[in-house]
């Protein structure tokens, strides 16, 4: 296997587009990648585009085919990788494995979703058509409901308070303030979301106990990853980012059928798989992309993940650890609370997002002196986990 | 009196006594915090000045409520909509969103229109809670009559509220099907959509009614727009 490295990184404010269509918003992020790493007039071998429900969003398939063409980079082979909202972790797999293979020296990979054609509930309702048809989705099942129950669990056992799901979401709106790419630019406070009387309309109950600044948004957005072989960095004009580990784990498709509903088993597993290809562990990270499509899920997926003990991502938090300036700063993008949750799009702007750390390009946000850098797409509610760990190389 | 002040007298419409609505205070998500109050025909200027960008927003049409609105203000500014009333909210002093509508009869509360001028931090949730306030406590009414020109609009009135419809009558601005706010769903939604602290602090009161501060035009679409720089 050959290590692989990522030359090039794109990617478009996450927000709402209304007058360009899903490929011309997976265009934007794929030039950026492409100019970034130089690459001149050399020819992508591959495409991989990260998308989950374009079909259902758009009334668009074979989404890599039209965006092949539209970049003119015909004949370069192209797939479309769909695997819920861990699509564009996916996408990168089928990258890095593509590479590693020696099968292509040049692999673009997009991920991108266009969520807002559509109106909330209808986005709500095709996030949950991933449950269990049968078991979760015809009684009434959606990701914010599994989040809700999850959350309320991990109260029970861990001890995290409705103030500590407050300190993530203030934690990454900063964080998101710093970020020109991010969905969401307000700063929130606890008195607003939280302590005030007047929060119950600010800050509704959407799925007890989780309020409407515990949720991320619905965006559209995109970003890209050029790869190519470690060896031929020198011919592009960018430093040396490898990704040095990849993991990937499935669980119970429904929930309900796990022995300990707030163990994310797949979470783990997928982090310990990244970790062990690239002979690091997690307290070399210098930073984390998790995916906290719920507050909740930042705190759990901090511990799952092997940076904290269990039933202390709570107390690291609360003691400023995970904030840019901390021993271990989570989600310096805004997360996808305020950077943005575009479904496809979300896996490859983490990675997108640690690169410019680990390069030292990530502006008002960068974390000083990063080195190794982690992410987290997590599919499903917590069924389908892809996890990267990226370093930079002399 | 001149001919042409007896015609005039002919096309104003005879004015209601109105009781006031109280200022209030209520703290956004951001922790500022937002004044309530009424607004005086005196005002319509420059509430004006902030609705007409709008007009040039087609997103979640803000151009039909734009335009509507305006005209709405300048026929309450010039005396011809009987029983109109305005208010706003105001972070600072500058101008965040306006509501507005007019007593149709004593008995029934016409709403018009909410512009949120700053987006996100459901400044049009707590303004339009404002206004049925104003109907059913202030003017004492019985119902509301509210229709919808968005589906933003739809999902925060019609759905959150859970609103009665209507059928076989026409809301004042014409088109869809429009739908009651009556006490009893009144005092059923109160709780979770309707807040706000009495009396505002007499600094916060102050600060709001020496200025109406407007946001220049690309300021205002800006906001609306959520327009952000990328790379």
């Amino acid at each position: 296997m050959r290590k692989v490295a990522i030359v090039g990184v794109g990617m478009i404010p996450f927000g709402r587009y209304e007058s360009e269509s899903l490929v011309e918003m997976l265009a934007m992020p794929a030039l950026r990648a492409m100019d970034d790493a130089g690459i001149g007039d050399r020819a992508v071998d591959a495409l991989y585009v990260g998308n989950m429900a374009a079909g259902m969003f758009n009334h668009q398939s074979a989404v890599a085919s039209a965006l092949a063409d539209y970049l003119a980079l015909l004949p370069a082979a192209a797939d479309t990788i769909e695997n819920g909202p861990a699509s564009g972790g996916s996408a990168i797999k089928n990258g890095l494995l593509a590479v590693a293979s020696g099968y292509y020296d040049l692999v673009l990979v997009v991920g991108g979703e266009k969520m807002r054609d559509v109106i909330g509930p209808r986005a709500t309702d095709t996030v949950a058509t991933m449950t269990h048809p049968t078991a979760e989705y015809i009684y009434g099942v959606t990701l914010p409901s599994l989040a809700g129950m999850f959350t309320r669990l991990y109260m029970e056992k861990y001890g995290v308070t409705e103030r500590h799901l407050a300190q993530v979401a203030i934690k990454n709106h900063n964080n998101g303030l710093l970020n020109p790419y991010a969905h969401i630019h307000a700063s929130i406070t606890q008195e607003g979301i939280l302590d005030s009387p007047h929060s119950v309309v600010n800050s509704p109950i959407v799925s007890d106990p989780l309020r409407l600044y515990d949720c991320c948004p619905v965006s559209d957005g995109a970003a890209a990853l050029l790869l190519c072989p470690a060896e031929m960095v020198a011919e592009f004009k960018k430093p040396k980012v490898v990704i040095a580990g990849f993991g990937q784990a499935t669980d119970t498709q429904t929930v309900q059928e796990r022995e300990d509903p707030t163990d994310l088993k797949a979470v783990r597993l997928a982090a310990q798989q990244a970790f062990a290809m690239a002979k690091q562990t997690p307290r070399d990270v210098d930073l984390a992309e998790l995916h906290d499509a719920f507050t909740i899920l930042e705190i759990a997926e901090s511990e799952h993940a092997g940076f904290f003990k269990k039933g202390e991502g709570a107390r690291a938090l609360e003691e400023g650890r995970t904030r840019i300036g901390g021993d271990l700063p989570i989600n310096p993008s805004g997360g996808l609370k305020a950077r943005g949750h575009a479904l496809g799009g979300t896996g490859v702007a983490q990675v997108a997002e640690l690169v410019w750390h680990l390069r030292g390009e990530a502006g008002q946000r960068q974390v000083k002196g990063a080195e190794v850098g982690f992410s987290l797409n997590f599919g499903g509610f917590g069924n389908n986990v892809t996890a990267f760990v990226l370093r930079r190389e002399a | 009196m001149p001919m042409d002040m007896e015609l005039e007298a002919l096309l104003r419409p005879p004015a209601s006594q109105m009781p006031t609505y109280p200022p209030k205070w209520i703290t956004l998500a951001t922790g500022a915090k937002m004044v309530v109050r009424q607004l005086e025909r005196g005002d319509v200027p420059t509430l004006l000045n902030a609705v007409r960008p709008t007009m040039k927003v087609a997103r979640d049409y803000y151009d039909i409520v734009g335009a509507r609105l305006y005209a709405e203000l300048l026929g309450w500014y010039r005396y011809r909509v009987k029983d109109h009333y305005c208010l706003a909210g105001q972070v600072n002093g500058a101008l965040v969103g306006i509501v507005n509508g007019r007593m149709y009869t004593p008995e029934i509360g016409m709403s018009y229109h909410t512009l949120a001028i700053d987006r996100g931090l459901r400044v049009g949730a707590h303004l339009f809670a404002a206004k049925m306030e104003y109907h059913l406590e202030y003017l004492g009414q019985e119902e509301v009559w509210i229709t919808a020109e968005s589906p933003i609009g739809f999902r925060r009135w019609m759905i959150e509220y859970g609103l009665e419809l209507k059928e076989g009558m026409q809301h004042e601005l014409g088109g869809a099907s429009f739908y009651s706010l009556t006490k009893a769903i009144w005092h059923e939604a109160k709780p979770r959509l309707c807040v706000g602290s009495r009396p505002v602090p007499r600094e916060l009161l102050a600060k709001a009614e020496l200025e109406i501060r407007v946001a220049d035009e690309g300021h205002i679409l800006d906001k609306i727009l959520g327009v952000k720089g990328g790379d």
